[in-house]
């Protein structure tokens, strides 16, 4: 029984890092630019379904590094071409945008990659376990979650230290200001955007190596993203790591009781947190970290 | 949206009124007669109407409060539920068919109303979603009742029985239509009434701007509750009729990628228009069913139909014409 707890939460923690990932990408341009962005599962499947490509030439490592950067630039055009008309309007119209986006994409990827699920190949010491006795951990599954780990820490660096990450931050605050202090505010909504696509490709990398690749991979994570968003607070990047990983191991641990609870204990969860704590854990109206 | 300061809203012209309303009733009559010649059939009519009336439904929270729900497939595909629920297992009765259904759609809004109802903007629609994914997840995983991803199946609509007269909306598709018909001309003037009353004019005014109406002493949270909870409550009606009209209710009724599809109808017929949800679910539905039959990608297209509308017709389709006739 331990061992099958000790095992769902490590389920749990990894799993959670993906909604990491993905929710904090998501959490950065909603808090930026107020839109929500639909298609980022498929920035993801496409960060995958790129590094699938890519490792035919550039070898596993180089698609890690690669692919997401070509998520982000793909992001940056998406962006300058069709994200940055709506947002100064009516919150529906970048939703639709993204929503419409979101087909789009998982149409092309379809197109391009064919309907069937595809695998990404991994080098051979990561797909080892680690011993006889923690056969249920694989070398991958920790390189995932020190990659992760590695991510956010370079995510708040960023945001803490950098020039436009401070941007980015005084921007989620009062962007109006940022403007009237000479800053170009369409550039760094760009660039904000492109951070965030690269966090998606990124997690979809990492996924395709655990799950494999099709072309709908990214709508089973964005959901749960919301919920982690929801949960940790809107506004507040740590709320979001936070609610990504609360929710991750409590629908693992619900697995171990009740198999079929899995997917609502999340909801479950978001309700009772709106209910207690309208503005999430984390959150403070327009905060953020 | 704009901080408009209207004190008197001025009397439109009768005709402008009238005008729309008897074209599309016109229209919505003479269907079955004139469909079959450019190629459609009445099925394809009847499902313009019932998800006119739930983009309608919608449009009372989006375009009339102000409030953007993503999550209303959710009380649709309630309302599809509850109906098919009702008629396989409780009683062989339309009529208690559609009350059921429209009655659990609605339970479901204003239960969540209540949580849904403290946040604004993105978060609003982040929140609706999210609550109707939940409803979602019970139709897909409750496998013993709803029939899981495959859809409630077996149950069929049952004849109408007014005294000793039989209408049989069973097998004959047309009287079916009239039937629709006539159960969303009732829903439409409900909403009609309901727009122009003391309390609809309310919500008009919270959509413009929420400050003023607080300050204007109109308890704004509990008024956007109570639209949500009349939205979903049209929109499970709809909803129980789409499953009379399949005689089939499918976890994608439940999908947030219906409730895009209904707001894509709102915003394409044009959401400060009272029929403009109807126009738009014409043209999408048709669209989407020509779309279907041609490619097994439609869905690529249809987001591009999204993205199409967002970037060039964004005021809608009667919103272009009434801009045209205001300059």
């Amino acid at each position: 029984m331990m061992q099958l707890i000790l095992f769902n939460v490590t389920n749990g923690l990894i799993i959670g890092a993906f909604y990491v990932l993905m929710a904090l990408g998501l959490s950065l341009i909603l808090n930026l630019s107020n839109v929500i962005n639909f298609a980022h599962g498929n920035f993801l499947a496409l960060g995958g379904y790129l590094a699938f490509t890519l490792a035919g030439t550039l070898g596993y490592w180089g698609a890690l590094i690669v692919s997401p950067l070509l998520t982000a630039l793909i992001g940056l055009i998406v962006e300058r071409l069709m994200i940055r008309r709506v947002y100064n309007r009516d919150p529906v119209y970048s939703l639709l945008l993204t929503f419409g986006l979101a087909f789009i994409m998982q149409g092309a990827a379809r197109y391009v990659w064919g309907p069937n699920g595809l695998p990404l190949g991994l080098p051979f010491e990561l797909s080892q376990p680690l011993s006889a006795s923690l056969f249920f951990i694989t070398w991958y599954r920790l390189f995932m979650v020190a990659i992760v780990i590695v991510a956010v820490a370079g995510l708040f660096a960023l945001l803490r230290y950098t020039a436009i990450g401070v941007r980015i931050r005084a921007g989620t605050l009062d962007l109006e200001t940022v403007a009237a202090l000479g800053i170009n505010v369409h550039w760094l909504r760009t660039c904000n955007f492109a951070f965030g696509c690269l966090l998606a490709g990124l997690s979809g990398v990492l996924a395709a190596g655990q799950i494999g690749l099709n072309p709908n991979m990214g709508d089973d994570l964005l959901m749960p993203s919301f919920i982690a968003i929801i949960v940790g607070g809107v506004g507040s990047l740590t709320g979001t790591l936070l609610g990504g990983l609360l929710i991750g191991v409590a629908a693992a641990l619900t697995t171990v009781f009740f198999p079929s609870g899995s997917e609502a204990v999340i909801y479950v969860i978001m309700a009772i947190v709106l209910l207690l704590r309208p503005h999430g854990l984390m959150g403070e109206e327009g905060m953020l970290t | 949206m704009t901080d408009a300061t209207v004190a008197v809203v001025p009397r439109r012209p009768i005709e402008a009124v009238w005008l729309p309303f008897a074209l599309v009733w016109l229209a919505l009559v003479t269907a079955p007669l004139w469909l079959p010649l450019i190629g459609g059939y009445t099925a394809l009519a009847a499902r313009v109407v019932v998800l006119g009336l739930a983009a309608m439904g919608l449009n009372l929270l989006l375009g009339f409060t102000g409030m953007l729900s993503f999550g209303h497939a959710a009380y649709f595909g309630l309302g599809a539920y509850g109906a098919g629920l009702t008629l396989k297992f409780l009683a062989p009765s339309t009529p208690l068919a559609i009350l059921l259904g429209t009655l659990l759609g609605a339970a479901a809004g204003a239960l969540f109303g209540l949580l849904i109802v403290r946040r604004r903007g993105v978060y609003f629609a982040m929140v609706t979603i999210a609550f109707g994914q939940i409803c979602y997840y019970i139709a897909y995983s409750w496998n013993s009742v709803t029939g899981g991803f495959d859809g409630l199946r077996g149950f069929d609509r049952q004849p109408l029985q007014l005294g000793s007269w039989l209408i049989d909306i069973e097998n004959n598709d047309t009287l079916f239509y009239y039937f629709v018909i006539a159960l969303f001309g009732v829903a439409v003037g409900l909403m009609g009434l309901l727009l122009r009353s003391p309390f609809g004019h309310s919500l008009l005014a919270i959509r413009e701007n929420q400050r003023r109406a607080r300050f204007l002493g109109i308890p704004v949270e509990r008024h956007i509750w109570i639209s949500f909870s009349i939205s979903c409550f049209f929109t499970a009606f709809a909803g129980s009729l789409y499953a009379l009209l399949n005689n089939f209710a499918d976890p994608m009724a439940l999908h947030y990628s219906l409730s895009g599809e209904l707001v894509i109808m709102v915003v394409m017929g044009g959401m400060r228009a009272f029929w403009g949800p109807l126009i738009g679910a014409a043209v999408f539905v048709v669209v989407q069913d020509y779309i279907s039959s041609m490619t097994v990608d439609w869905m690529a297209f249809v987001g591009l139909i999204f993205v199409l509308v967002v970037m060039f017709f964004p005021r809608g389709l009667l919103g272009m014409l009434a801009r045209r006739k205001t300059p």
